[in-house]
């Protein structure tokens, strides 16, 4: 028996965004976006010692219809930046976008005519972790602060195109 | 084979084609003239030892003129012997004769160089830009590149 148990005849009041956030905050579907050497340092925030599983986010679905979290793991470049749109555009709403590292973040050090200057020129995103790359403790930073901007969401917002 | 008898039998088959040897703390370099690039390389390839081309380059030396350079590195596996060949080629229509037909590694290599210095490789089996996407224009590791050139293939915000 588990803990409904405990409640016998009673019941629960909440909002429907708070019901709903709490339920998409701890249950990340992310899509790993890898391109660089920001995969290794990636890699690790998953593995046990770090354990991104402890925030609900450690399921990867390799595709994008699936997820709800792009992680965008290392540099993009001109190249590739169309594959990087569709990506984006073929995940369903609600979707949230993870720039991870100096590079996806504004190019990095590669300020030349291979380099995208930020993925933000070409998906919109919601959290930056700065870094080269950054350390597993500021991914699981970054985790933390896209659950707090999406518990303060509201299901209307995205309903209307805000 | 020591590596001055190297250098001294490049000379000796291809006389004034050879346009200068080098040698540095057993870092051997022959420089020779276009028109001998494929002899040489098939002269190194079945007489001297050398089994393998570790890696072809293209180098732009802007304003000089002749202002492209080819560089190769071979390797005797036999032997232990290493050298580097270059070809000094001109600004204008930088081309050489391929060597995809000798060594199979030098078919990507001549790719690259020629889409990052445009340098065309004559007799390649299939010369098409290797590493940037096909509507870019130019050869974005040549000098007279623009330094903040950049071609998207999607519209960027700003």
């Amino acid at each position: 028996m588990g803990l409904e148990t405990l409640f016998g005849n009673s019941f629960l009041t909440t909002r429907l965004d708070e019901a709903i956030n709490w339920g998409r905050k701890y249950s990340f579907f992310q899509y790993p976006f890898v391109t660089a050497c920001c995969g290794m340092e990636f890699m690790s925030a998953w593995a046990s010692t770090y354990d991104i599983a402890r925030f609900g986010a450690e399921y990867p679905r390799f595709s994008p219809r699936q997820a709800d979290v792009l992680f965008v793991v290392g540099t993009v470049n001109e190249k590739l930046a169309p594959v990087l749109k569709r990506v984006y555009d073929q995940m369903c709403e609600p979707k949230w976008v993870v720039s991870f590292g100096v590079c996806a973040t504004s190019g990095g050090f590669y300020d030349n005519y291979a380099t995208v200057q930020g993925i933000d020129k070409i998906i919109p995103v919601d959290i930056y972790i700065p870094g080269c790359p950054p350390r597993p403790e500021a991914v699981l930073d970054a985790l933390v602060k896209l659950q707090e901007k999406v518990s303060k969401e509201s299901v209307l917002d995205r309903k209307h195109g805000r | 084979m020591a590596a001055e008898n190297i250098l001294e039998a490049l000379r000796t088959e291809l006389g004034g084609k050879v346009v200068e040897t080098h040698s540095f703390r057993g870092d051997d370099t022959a420089v020779v003239a276009p028109e001998a690039w494929l002899e040489a390389a098939s002269l190194l390839k079945d007489k001297l030892g050398f089994d393998f081309l570790m890696d072809l380059a293209g180098a732009d030396y802007l304003p000089r003129e002749p202002r492209f350079e080819v560089v190769c590195h071979f390797y005797g596996s036999k032997t232990n012997a290493r050298l580097r060949l270059k070809t000094r080629l001109p600004g204008g229509k930088p081309a050489v004769d391929s060597l995809a037909a000798l060594w199979l590694s030098a078919d990507w290599f001549e790719r690259e160089a020629w889409d990052m210095y445009g340098i065309d490789f004559k007799g390649h089996p299939d010369l098409r830009r290797l590493l940037m996407y096909d509507s870019f224009e130019g050869h974005p590791l040549r000098k007279d590149y623009p330094l903040k050139g950049r071609q998207p293939r999607i519209d960027h915000a700003d």
